[in-house]
């Protein structure tokens, strides 16, 4: 897989606003960013109350996504291009959900709303409405996605790759810095697991280092391209820009995303932690 | 509790927990406040931690931990940054200019 297959340049992006089959969808959270001005013509998703299930602690499922892709006037055709803001990781999050349900063209836009900004491109109000499709989603595809007992059975034989900041690894801080920091549960990380902030993959602008850069950030991390690797973070968006970095740019073919990472990791009961950098003497 | 990775809103008010330790400011260029403004906190060593968009008052706010930190803002204006020396519990103000 070429880097051309999985992300555009803003540049190719504002060529491309009009092109017909390609369509633009801003994931945020705070979808006030949409609201204050979008990339003309993008769709947005809501990435807390149209991608996660209302009541279980879960995604949409394979019916919620096909209901949500058709009322926004997405079809199975289309040629999805994501993007964002927080450095794309909800744009990440969300490219990590159509290929679950078994989208293939979709890719996202290299350095998100933040790229977009700082090179001064367009940005508009106007209101975006498409005709609804009738769009039809395969079932999770499960070899991109770990849930907990997995990764318990991952310490010290797969790439465990913690993708949160240092001081979150340490079990200093329980969220990121921009947040308040009100979590209940315990800090540190998954016993094994390396540290590489997610940041590590990206420029100050947003855009992803290159492969060459990439492949040795990680390597020098210690990761094992022999082995199998999970991803994970706080909540499972960081970790998805990780998982992209991984999969989708460095090409490894197994590679999952943890998506309950340590909001569902650090209240269980029983399961081992460990303290401190974790890097041995 | 918030289950989000979403920054709330920059410059409204907070209560801050007995323990937290919360660096605060606004970016500015030629004194004119900057919103829309990336802004970047890097630890002691440079490494990134986190980022926020400065409110239209060029307002930001992060939640660290006690030591040196680096605030770097980015503005298709221009960029710039500041120290900041947080040596415990409380709100540590910092301006940042960009030109």
């Amino acid at each position: 897989m070429s880097r051309e297959d999985v992300l555009v340049s803003a540049a190719w992006a504002e060529e491309n606003l009009a092109t017909p089959g390609v369509v633009f969808v801003e994931v945020d959270e705070d979808t006030s960013a949409y609201d204050g001005g979008h990339i003309p013509g993008a769709v947005k998703i809501d990435w807390k109350t149209e991608l996660q299930d209302p009541v279980r602690r879960d995604f949409v499922d394979r019916a919620g996504f096909e209901k949500l892709l058709s009322a926004k006037g997405i079809s199975n055709d289309d040629n999805v291009i994501l993007y964002g803001g927080n450095n794309n990781w909800f744009a990440a999050y969300a490219y990590w959900y159509f290929k679950l349900y078994g989208h293939d063209s979709v890719k996202l836009l290299d350095g998100g709303r933040k790229k977009w900004e700082l090179d001064g491109r367009p940005l508009d109000k106007e209101q975006v409405d498409r005709e609804a499709t009738s769009y039809t989603a395969q079932e999770q595809n499960q070899a991109i996605r770990a849930f907990r007992d997995e990764v318990v059975d991952a310490i010290g034989n797969k790439n465990l790759v913690d993708v949160r900041s240092p001081d979150e690894f340490s079990g200093k801080l329980l969220a990121p810095a921009h947040l308040p920091q009100e979590q209940a549960q315990r800090g540190g990380h998954i016993p094994s697991a390396i540290n590489v902030p997610w940041s590590k993959a990206a420029n100050e602008d947003g855009t992803f280092k290159s492969d060459e850069e990439l492949a040795e950030i990680y390597g020098a991390a210690g990761f094992d391209g022999s082995r199998k690797t999970i991803a994970y973070c706080r909540i499972g968006e960081r970790s998805s820009h990780t998982w992209f970095a991984l999969h989708e740019l460095l090409g490894h073919e197994d590679v999952k995303n943890y998506d309950g990472s340590w909001t569902e990791y650090g209240s269980l009961i029983g399961v081992p932690i460990e303290l401190g950098s974790g890097k041995e003497a | 509790m918030s289950s989000s990775c979403g920054a709330p809103e920059q410059g409204a008010d907070i209560q801050v927990g007995a323990n937290e330790v919360v660096l605060t400011g606004k970016v500015r260029a030629d004194g004119a406040p900057v919103g829309g403004a990336f802004v970047r906190l890097l630890d002691s060593s440079g490494e990134f931690t986190a980022e926020v968009v400065s409110s239209a008052d060029g307002d930001f706010r992060f939640f660290a931990a006690p030591g040196t930190w680096t605030v770097r803002a980015l503005h298709r204006s221009g960029n710039g940054q500041a120290s900041v020396n947080a040596e415990g519990p409380g709100v540590h103000p910092v301006e940042v200019a960009v030109a």
